[in-house]
C-alpha cells in the first residue's frame, strides 16, 4: 500500500520561483527513498510539502491517506504527531539536555511522565546515545547531536520519517554512522523513511530507491538506485 | 489528566518568562497598577456616590407653598397639574388647616400664637410635599411645579444635590478617559511583554510546532504570562483598596460632612471591589497577549 502520493502536484512559491513542475509520485510504505538532485533542485520544496510547512499550487500530496494540501492550519498538528523530521541544523534545544529534548516532543503533545520516560530512552537507545542522556547538545559532536534529533524525531514511533540533508554538516564517518542509525529504524520499526541529500557516497552505498530531480522536474525515480548525473 | 498536565507546563513556561524579561513585565505591571488603582477608586467614589444619592432621594421632597387666597378649587386645580407631571411620584396634601394643629401640638408657644390669628390673616399656607422619581430632574420639576397658578414659593435641598451630582458626573467622565487611555497603553506594553517572550521561544515555538503540539498548547503559555501579568497588578491596587478604604471610613467615622451622606460599610464592599479589580486585571492582561499572539505568533 502507498504512504504517500503525489498527483499532478506544483510549487510555486509567491516570488514566481517555480520549485516543483507537475510532480506525480507514488511511496509505499516502510521504504526507505533518497530524493537526490542539484541544489535549487526542489528538495527541500518537496520535503516541506509532505509535512504541510508548504502547500502546493497544484494538485494533492497525499500522506497516510489524508489530503495534506487541503488541511486546514488548525488541524496541521495532527498530521505532525504522524510523523518526524529531521533536518541539517539538527534544531536542539540547548538550555535542555539530549533527555530532556526527546522528551520535549512527547511533554508537547501532552503525554504522561512515566509512557515518555519509557519512550525516550528506547529512542536514545535505538540511536546509540544511552550513555549521554544528561549531557547537553553542545557538549556533543555534531554527530551525536544529530542521532539526538534522530531519536526526537522517532520517539513517537511514526510511520514516515522525513531527513532533510541529515548528514550535510557531518564527515563522511559520522554521515555513515547516521545512515546505520537510519537504516536500523526503517528496518526495526518499519518507519517509512524519505531523505533529501546531496551525498553521492551516501546513495550508492545504500542502494535504495531514488527520486532524481532537476529544476523542479522529476527525472528519474528508480529502485536500488545510484546517483546518475 | 491530560488538560492538567498541559495547563502545568503552561504555568511554569509563563512564570519562567515573566521572571526572564523581568524590566518589560514590570513594566506592564507597574502600568496595570496604576490603572487598577484608579479604577478601584473611580469604582469606590461611585458606588457611594450612587448609595448616598440613593440615600438623599428617599428624603427628598419638594415642599410647595400655595397663595394665602388660595380656595379649595384652586388647590385641586394645583393637585391635578402637579400629579399630571411625569417626575412626580406621589405627593401629600397639608391644609393651612392641618399645619396648624401640628404646630400647636408641637409647643405651647405656637398654640397661644396660632390662636391668636383667625383664618384671614394667617401667615400659614397650604402645602404639597410632592416627591419624585428621579433626583437629578428635581431642578427642572421644581421650576414646573413653580409655574402653576396660585403656587407661591418651592423649596427643596438648597441645590446641593443637584450641584453634587452635576459635579461627580464630570469627574466621572474624565475618569473614563484616563482609565481607557491607560488601558491603551497597558495593553500595547502587555503585548510588547508578549512578543520579546515569543521573539524569545522562536526556536522553541517551532520545534514544537513540528512535534505536533495543538495550537491551544502553543498560545496557553503567552496567554496565561499575559493573566499572570494582569494578576501581579492588582495586588497593590487591592491592598490600598481593602487598607485604604477601611482607613477612610473609619477616619470618617462612616460620614461625609453630614450625616445625609453616608459611606458605604467596608465590608463586604471592599472584597467585593477586590474581586472587580482581580477581574480587570486579569481580563486587560488576557486581552493584550491574546493580540500579541495573534499579531506574533501565526499558527
Ligand atoms: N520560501 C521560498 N520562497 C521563494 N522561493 C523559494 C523558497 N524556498 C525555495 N525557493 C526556491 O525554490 C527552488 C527550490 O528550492 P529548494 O526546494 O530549497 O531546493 P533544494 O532543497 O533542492 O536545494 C529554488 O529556486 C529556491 O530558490
Ligand atoms: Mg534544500
Amino acid at each position: 500500500m502507498d504512504l504517500i502520493r503525489l498527483k499532478n502536484v506544483e510549487k510555486k512559491y509567491k516570488n514566481g520561483v517555480t520549485a516543483i513542475y507537475d510532480l506525480n509520485l507514488a511511496i509505499e510504505k516502510g521504504s526507505f527513498v533518497f530524493v537526490i538532485g542539484g541544489s535549487g533542485s526542489g528538495k527541500s520544496t518537496l520535503i516541506k510539502m509532505l509535512y504541510r510547512e508548504e502547500k502546493p499550487t497544484k494538485g494533492q500530496v497525499i500522506v497516510g491517506g489524508l489530503d495534506v494540501a487541503k488541511l486546514k492550519n488548525k488541524k496541521v498538528y495532527k498530521l505532525r504527531r504522524k510523523l518526524g523530521i529531521v533536518f541539517q541544523d539538527y534544531r536542539l534545544l540547548p538550555k535542555l539536555t539530549v533527555y530532556e529534548n526527546v522528551a520535549f516532543a512527547l511533554e508537547c503533545i501532552g503525554e504522561k511522565k512515566d509512557d515518555i520516560r519509557i519512550k525516550v530512552l528506547k529512542a536514545l537507545e535505538d540511536v546509540g546515545l544511552k550513555n549521554k542522556v544528561h549531557e547537553y547538545p553542545g557538549n556533543l559532536s555534531g554527530g551525536e547531536q544529530q542521532r539526538v534529533a534522530i531519536a526526537r524525531a522517532i520517539v513517537n514511533d511514526p510511520k514516515l520519517l522525513l531527513c532533510d540533508e541529515p548528514t550535510g554538516n557531518l564527515d563522511p564517518e559520522k554521515s555513515m554512522e547516521i545512515m546505520r542509525v537510519l537504516e536500523d529504524i526503517n528496518k526495526g520499526r518499519g518507519t517509512t523513511i524519505i531523505m533529501a541529500t546531496h551525498d553521492k557516497e551516501i546513495v550508492n552505498k545504500m542502494k535504495k530507491q531514488v527520486i532524481t530531480l532537476k529544476d523542479g522536474h522529476l527525472v528519474r525515480f528508480k529502485q536500488k538506485g545510484t546517483y546518475a548525473e | 489528566m491530560k488538560p492538567f498536565r498541559m495547563l502545568g507546563r503552561s504555568i511554569r513556561d509563563a512564570v519562567k518568562s515573566v521572571i526572564r524579561n523581568f524590566s518589560l513585565s514590570l513594566a506592564s505591571i507597574s502600568c496595570i497598577t496604576i490603572t487598577l488603582i484608579i479604577v478601584a477608586v473611580a469604582i469606590i467614589a461611585s458606588y457611594n456616590v450612587q448609595n448616598f444619592t440613593k440615600e438623599i432621594e428617599r428624603d427628598m421632597t419638594i415642599v410647595v407653598f400655595l397663595d394665602n387666597d388660595a380656595t379649595e378649587s384652586d388647590v385641586k386645580k394645583v393637585e391635578k397639574e402637579i400629579k399630571a407631571i411625569n417626575n412626580v411620584e406621589k405627593y401629600t396634601f397639608q391644609s393651612k388647616q392641618e399645619v396648624k394643629e401640628k404646630m400647636q401640638e408641637e409647643s405651647e408657644v405656637f398654640n397661644t400664637v396660632l390662636n391668636n390669628w383667625d383664618d384671614e390673616e394667617s401667615p400659614l399656607k397650604d402645602t404639597f410635599q410632592v416627591k419624585v422619581k428621579e433626583i437629578e430632574k428635581i431642578s427642572s420639576t421644581a421650576k414646573k411645579i413653580e409655574y402653576i397658578d396660585k403656587v407661591s414659593v418651592v423649596r427643596y435641598g438648597e441645590g446641593m444635590v443637584d450641584k453634587m451630582v452635576n459635579a461627580f458626573s464630570a469627574v466621572e467622565k474624565v475618569t473614563y478617559g484616563i482609565v481607557i487611555a491607560l488601558v491603551l497603553v497597558t495593553v500595547f506594553l502587555i503585548v510588547n511583554t508578549i512578543k520579546l517572550t515569543i521573539s524569545a521561544r522562536r526556536k522553541e515555538i517551532e520545534i514544537m510546532r513540528l512535534v505536533g503540539a495543538s495550537n491551544l498548547t502553543i498560545k496557553m503559555p503567552f496567554i496565561i504570562e499575559g493573566m499572570i501579568l494582569g494578576l501581579f497588578g492588582s495586588i497593590v491596587p487591592i491592598l490600598i483598596v481593602i487598607y485604604g478604604y477601611f482607613a477612610f471610613y473609619r477616619y470618617f467615622d462612616g460620614y461625609l460632612y453630614s450625616r445625609l451622606i453616608q459611606l458605604i460599610q467596608p465590608e463586604p464592599f471592599v472584597y467585593q471591589i477586590s474581586l472587580i479589580v482581580i477581574g480587570i486585571g486579569i481580563l486587560v492582561g488576557m486581552i493584550g497577549s491574546a493580540s500579541a499572539v495573534r499579531r506574533y505568533l501565526k499558527v
